[in-house]
């Protein structure tokens, strides 16, 4: 009970989208492991497949468009082969997930308190006026203000950051394992988006949790992550602690993201751009998908998808440059 | 490519480009559940200049009223209140008539996709303009295809796409080469590229300054975030829920801002280093509904230093550097509050 567990196991993971018209691989061969209270961020552009892993691991891809190949654990469980049933009782109770935009995920026509109360409900079957108490808790948990006049109110009646807080509430209303986090501060206010991340690290904290959080924001990372995966074409191509990865960043994508990350400093000076667009997943390339934009290219990069090379424990990066760390004996 | 001729500078390097004198800008709210009479005050008695040839950055957070400060510039809706004064001629009269002021205004919008016609391939898109302004479609494709190479979209692979075969950094290009069309001296960016990912968005920086000094543009840009805004802006001018909280040259604001806001904004950037983590938010709570903005200061309701006097008197914009303009109590000299400077003897 008290070793530490993997909350979460991916290896080779592969998720396709399958149209009538074109195949999209929006995830390539995904290896990772997230340990208890471990706060994983995985950033990346439009695109790269970020989300879709998100989901997949909730199982939230639509079932009859999404093959998934390879093997996805969530808490020891296979997630790839479980039924629709079996999904239902994970979700929430070992792992719950918020979203970018409050308004959509909320009911727009069931008061804050009512949804919270449903959700303990339905997953641990206490009654709702126990239910009611908790989710009154669980309010002042995520620190909204006159929480007992706010279970009451309906999504619209609340501020951005209020309705955020919300849907936190509701998330951790089953005491997850695993929270996972699409890009939740990307539609607030910068002085709102402070308050969420620094609500978001605290519970994170308190509660124990691991927490996947996808982002495009290298600083949101930077102020929540143990360790950065960096996407890019579906693949992880950079993977470490978030001081080495921000600080030297081994692949060339990564480089060139926080080059062109525009912060203080730079003022007059031209930005490090990234020249050229991601490829087209619907026709995966067989080489370096980096490799057309790429200022380090080499004719190697173009005849083989690189493998993750190690130059210490802990990182990887997808790029042949990298050298490779001796295996230790 | 000067086929449309440029306007001519009136009045010389010393006068302001833009004035803006009082803007208002209330809307009304309709019947609803609470009866008529309320108002949206979105603009609320903004004053400022933008000089030839400088960048003005417009920071502020949803609602503010920076978006709708830009159209009421941009003559897209009608102000409540206030004139807008383009080179030392009044906007809408006869000295400067509208069409004319248009041509030498023109606005890049966040929302690259909805801004193009979806059924104009992208060169008829960027002519059209010109076009309504006199110029044959013969010259005005052509002028349409150097302002593509202008903005590194090449002609011969993208003059003849439609809005959705191009990428959302392709189509703000786009947008922006049709704002060029027109040959003006001023460009309005509202947010243009907060909808790109962050490789896209250093890409369009950067072509942004080439053709400011290209074409002898001057910029207004209006943008949520801070660092884009320090990186291009020579002054900037923060705003709260409809007001001008702050305004200075940009290395002023940003090493000593003198407002409580612009020192909450600041600080609630994500520091970057893992090492220097934020520990408490700078301020709490979301800002007010525009509907019911608080007396005085409207920014008391979440500010730490917030006295008495904040409540009952609305702060003027005062001198508190060289350029440098705050909106702030604690800063006007015999004020009433506590941290204001004293009366000289």
């Amino acid at each position: 009970m008290m070793t530490p567990q993997t909350l979460v196991r991916a290896r080779n993971l592969n998720v396709k989208f399958v149209s009538r018209d074109a195949t999209v691989h929006a995830v390539n061969g995904v290896d990772f492991d997230l340990a208890e209270r471990e706060v994983l961020c995985i950033l990346g552009e439009s695109g790269s497949g970020k989300s879709v892993t998100l989901r997949a691991i909730m199982g939230l891809n639509p079932r009859a468009k999404t093959v998934m190949s390879g093997e996805l654990k969530l808490c020891g469980e296979d997630v790839i082969a479980a039924s629709e049933a079996r999904m239902s009782a994970l979700r929430g109770r070992q792992a719950s997930m918020i979203f970018q935009e409050p308004m959509t995920a909320l009911d727009p026509v069931f008061t804050i308190g009512r949804q919270i109360a449903e959700t303990i409900v339905r997953h641990e079957g206490v009654s709702y006026k126990a239910a009611m108490a908790r989710a009154l808790e669980l309010l002042e948990l995520v620190q909204i203000p006159s929480a007992k006049r706010r279970l009451e109110a309906y999504p619209h009646e609340l501020s951005g950051g209020l309705r955020q807080r919300a849907m936190i509430a509701i998330a951790l209303s089953c005491r997850p394992k695993l929270l996972l986090a699409d890009e939740p501060t990307t539609a607030l206010d910068a002085t709102v988006q402070i308050q969420i991340l620094l609500l978001l690290r605290r519970l994170q904290q308190e509660l124990g949790m691991g927490v996947i959080f996808v982002t495009h924001d290298l600083g949101v990372a930077g102020e929540i992550a143990d360790r950065i995966a960096v996407m890019y074409a579906g693949r992880f191509v950079e993977e470490g602690p978030v001081r080495d990865v921000m600080r030297a960043p081994l692949h060339p994508y990564a480089q060139g993201l926080l080059g062109a990350t525009v912060h203080a400093g730079l003022r007059g000076k031209r930005l490090t751009t990234i020249p050229g667009a991601p490829p087209d997943l619907r026709d995966l390339p067989t080489r370096c998908a980096f490799a057309p934009r790429c200022p380090m290219v080499e004719n190697a990069c173009r005849s083989a998808v690189p493998e993750l090379r190690g130059p210490e424990p802990g990182r990887a990066a997808r790029c042949i440059h990298v050298a490779q760390a001796a295996q230790a004996a | 490519m000067l086929q449309l001729p440029t306007m001519p500078d009136r009045g010389g390097p010393a006068q302001p480009l833009l004035i803006v004198k009082d803007l208002k800008k209330h809307f009304p709210l309709k019947g609803g559940l609470f009866g008529a009479g309320g108002k949206v005050q979105a603009v609320d008695g903004i004053d400022f200049e933008i000089r030839k040839g400088e960048t003005l950055g417009i920071v502020g957070e949803s609602g503010c009223g920076k978006s709708t400060a830009s159209r009421l510039i941009m003559s897209l809706i009608e102000p409540t209140d206030g004139e807008i004064i383009f080179d030392g001629e009044k906007v809408g009269t006869s000295a400067l008539p509208l069409k004319e002021y248009r041509r030498q205004v023109q606005m890049v919008f966040q929302d690259s996709y909805a801004s193009l016609n979806p059924r104009l391939p992208i060169e008829e898109s960027i002519a059209f303009g010109p076009m309504v302004h006199g110029l044959n479609r013969s010259r005005a494709i052509p002028r349409a295809h150097d302002l593509l190479t202008a903005v590194g979209l090449a002609p011969a692979q993208f003059a003849h796409r439609y809005p959705h075969e191009l990428s959302g950094g392709q189509r703000q290009r786009v947008n922006i080469a049709r704002a060029l069309a027109l040959r003006p001296r001023m460009l309005i960016l509202d947010e243009p590229v907060s909808a790109l990912d962050k490789s896209v968005e250093a890409q369009v920086l950067n072509m942004l300054q080439d053709l400011k000094a290209q074409f002898e543009l001057t910029y207004l840009f209006i943008s949520h975030d801070l660092n884009v805004v320090q990186h291009v802006a020579d002054r900037v001018l923060v705003m709260y829920l409809g007001r001008v909280a702050e305004v200075g040259p940009v290395d002023s604001i940003f090493d000593a801002p003198r407002h409580p806001y612009t020192q909450a904004l600041l600080a609630s950037r994500p520091s970057m280093d893992p090492d220097q983590r934020r520990t408490e938010p700078p301020i709490t709570g979301d800002p007010p509904n525009p509907v019911n903005p608080p007396s005085g200061c409207r920014f008391r309701t979440r500010c730490k230093i917030a006295e008495d006097v904040c409540a009952s008197a609305t702060p003027p914009l005062a001198e508190v550097a060289p350029m440098h303009q705050a909106a702030c109590h604690a800063n006007v000299t015999a004020s009433g509050h506590s941290l204001a400077p004293r009366e000289a003897a």
